[in-house]
């Protein structure tokens, strides 16, 4: 087995851990890597595309597992929608496989290059959280190699307490070796998507609840520079699936060639230079001129059809997208909070990061609702993804600002992400988990782990 | 990694929860750096400087008793764990792979490695000859450097990052009647360091090389003769950080010894065989 000393970011650049990088190829080797770091006085993390935006798949010095060769789609029947799948295939190969053959993943995370291992460790939600859950709520079954060289077998009926907290686990329990998901039935490769404006948080929040119900996915973009009677103005995206029949042409919006996104802009310019020309935009000027400028397009209520693809991936539209934030790169801070606080917690949240000059370059909400996973982020309410961009003069100070969103997050009675945050404290992950739930976590962590060999940065970091 | 880790004691200096770092993030980042001679003189005094400056420094000494001093010092006046003790002595060469391995698993990673650790023994008369003290100056300056440098060339060539810093010394530009193994050790180090540069750079890692001139340490209190232009440690110890901050190849500390030795790399043989130092 091969172990390559390499160097590993997390997604938006802001945090790098040189690792043992070791590629296994099946459970065999995840158990020999366990055994090498067991006899070095190692830790092992598994990482899938390194999509998280914090230290989730990061082990600094440690072992790190490399999940991406494990990548096959191991059984798909398109007459049940069944798919049984190694952890490393990632939702782009999974879509790709049973879009043409009218299937859709139940639940997809805003970008399709994430992998299923990581996917269920982080427990992802998609813009239809609020009526589908999270993606661990379609997983049937799956199979897994503690560090023990144990192998397990979960569902919901077997071993439940381990398939609850394996999922939304972060890695630290197991390692899933295959994973059986339930597809969704579709009827055309288009959505239908109703965009409208709202024009302050309140109407916001209110669009989401009052949207939620009569629609399979609602996401809301927010204008983060806007303050006073405009603050937290926006605009909602509301879409539904086209039923049996609503689409005159289903076998051609389904194929793979409607959906698949353009590598070109207007079919010239490749989009994979395009970072480069939004970096000069990434400061707050330019920022803000980006966002009123949406904001203004935005105005008009229209609705419009849309494939699958192109709704669902909005991360992947301009690839490398995270290298427009410059050498410091970005972090992400997304907090979670229940339906009667979400207002009047994000008002105090906007106006500070406003107050202090860090105001947030993209805001993103989605209307949520709560589930029986151990380390489950969700509530029945709402979310607020922030992205701030990190820059070597105000460290310093974003750090602080995220410490007193923090406060205000857990006394509205909010909860953290962690395929996000990157900040929060071991007191606040204590917080809102509760004492209860990390001692059950801790519990089963010394059953499946009794040698303490599955650590991430992350683990450490909240757990450690 | 290395199956040599085997040979190597697992408890140097045993862990408690105090000796925890505080975690990294993207807003409160940490460079990582290893001082192997960390204990006394230029050493001790970079170990204070990096921790200041905000890094998660490795000390590494054979003098366990200093060396915790100096750890418990520096943590206290950051007011927080930057610092973690490893005793270790330089010669025991089949504890380092293990040992690297240990404190860049502790440390989270490695941005800098400072290889400190030196001794010079001069001969006292230029009629003197002393074998075990050449030897001692050899297999300490400069085998005890290869055998930390390999093993960290090895990880930051693959890892592609990194930043190597080795100690040489005025004393290896040219090989002088005074003291011919300190001379001998130092030059070593010099062609060592520019041959991992040339090997290096390509993968993207920095290696400097350090020329101190005379620097108010213990080891100048030994010195035979005149020790002119002799500057306080914490000067040294400026350029040195100064130095890895622009990523340059090569200095003299104080700079002006750049000038002073250009002279002296230039002085034929001829005339060199006749001078007394």
């Amino acid at each position: 087995m091969r172990t390559t000393f390499t160097q590993l970011e997390n997604f938006g650049h802001s945090l790098d851990a040189p690792a043992y990088l070791i590629k296994p190829r099946g459970t065999e080797e995840i158990y020999s890597a366990f055994k090498l770091a067991k006899q070095n006085e190692l830790t092992v993390t598994a990482r899938g595309a390194g999509r998280s935006y914090n230290d989730a798949a990061l082990n600094g010095g440690g072992i790190v597992l490399d999940m991406t060769a494990m990548d096959q789609i191991l059984e798909w029947d398109p007459a049940t929608g069944l798919v049984r799948c190694e952890p490393g295939v990632t939702l782009e190969k999974l879509w790709q496989k049973v879009e043409p053959e009218g299937w859709w993943p139940p639940v997809v995370s805003g970008t399709m290059r994430t992998t299923l291992g990581g996917c269920l460790s982080a427990n992802i939600h998609g813009k239809n959280n609020f009526k589908m859950g999270t993606i661990g709520e379609h997983v049937l079954e799956f199979t897994a190699t503690l560090p023990t060289g144990a192998e397990v077998t979960c569902s919901p009926k077997k071993n439940a307490d381990l398939f609850y907290a394996m999922i939304s686990g972060y890695g630290m329990l197991g390692i899933f070796t295959s994973i059986t998901l339930q597809m969704k039935r579709i009827y055309s490769g288009l959505l239908v998507v109703d965009a409208l404006p709202v024009q302050n948080l309140n109407r916001h929040l209110t669009a989401l609840y009052d949207g939620a119900p009569h629609n399979d996915y609602i996401v809301g973009w927010m204008e983060t520079f806007a303050g006073g009677s405009g603050l937290g103005r926006g605009q909602i995206h509301a879409a539904r699936y086209l039923h049996e029949g609503e689409d005159p042409n289903p076998q051609e919006t389904m194929k793979l060639k409607n959906q698949i996104l353009p590598p070109r802009i207007f079919g010239v310019f490749p989009k994979g230079l395009l970072h480069y020309f939004m970096r000069p935009f990434a400061n707050n000027l330019g920022w803000r001129m980006v966002n009123i400028a949406k904001y203004i397009v935005s105005l008009p209520k229209h609705t419009f059809r849309q494939p699958h693809a192109a709704f669902h991936f909005l991360l992947d539209y301009v690839p490398n997208w995270e290298l427009s934030y410059g050498r410091d790169g970005l972090i992400q801070y997304q907090s979670f909070l229940p339906k009667e606080t979400a207002e009047a917690a994000w008002t105090e949240v906007l106006k500070l990061s406003q107050k202090r000059g860090m105001p947030s370059y993209l805001g993103v909400t989605k209307r949520h609702r709560p589930d029986k996973f151990l380390l489950t982020h969700s509530v029945d309410g709402f979310s607020l993804a922030l992205d701030f961009k990190v820059k070597n003069s105000t460290r310093a100070k974003m750090s602080a600002m995220l410490q007193e969103f923090d406060k205000i997050i857990i006394a509205h009675g909010g909860r953290f992400y962690f395929a996000k945050n990157s900040e929060t404290t071991a007191e606040t992950a204590l917080a809102f988990y509760g004492e209860e739930t990390v001692k059950k976590f801790k519990q089963l962590k010394k059953r499946c782990d009794p040698n303490e060999l599955l650590e991430s940065d992350l683990y450490r970091r909240i757990f450690g | 990694m290395s199956d040599s880790s085997k040979s190597f004691d697992k408890t140097p200096s045993a862990r408690t929860s105090q000796d925890k770092l505080a975690p990294a993030t993207p807003l409160n980042p940490r460079h990582r750096a290893i001082v192997v001679g960390a204990s006394v003189g230029m050493g001790a005094a970079l170990s204070k400087k990096l921790a200041k400056e905000g890094y998660a420094v490795a000390l590494v000494a054979r003098q366990k008793d200093k060396l915790n001093t100096l750890c418990a010092e520096i943590n206290q006046s950051v007011g927080e764990t930057r610092a973690l003790a490893y005793p270790h002595d330089v010669t025991n060469y089949k504890e380092v792979p293990g040992l690297l391995q240990k404190i860049v698993a502790d440390l989270g990673g490695l941005d800098a490695f400072i290889f400190m650790a030196g001794i010079n023994y001069p001969p006292g008369g230029n009629d003197k000859y002393n074998f075990e003290n050449d030897r001692q100056m050899v297999e300490i300056n400069l085998i005890g450097a290869m055998a930390w440098l390999n093993p960290v060339a090895e990880m930051f060539q693959s890892a592609k990052a990194g930043q190597i810093v080795g100690i040489g010394s005025v004393a290896g530009d040219r090989g002088r009647v005074g003291n011919p193994g300190y001379n001998t050790s130092k030059a070593g180090v010099h062609t060592y360091l520019e041959a991992l540069r040339n090997r290096l750079t390509r993968h993207g890692v920095n290696v400097l090389t350090v020329k101190p001139g005379f620097v108010k340490t213990e080891m100048l209190k030994a010195a035979v003769g005149p020790t002119p232009f002799a500057i306080p440690v914490e000067k040294a110890v400026d350029d040195i950080y100064k130095a890895m901050q622009k990523r340059k190849q090569s200095i003299y500390t104080p700079f002006f010894w750049g000038y002073i030795m250009f002279v002296i790399r230039h002085i034929p043989s001829f005339v060199f065989r006749r001078l007394s130092f």
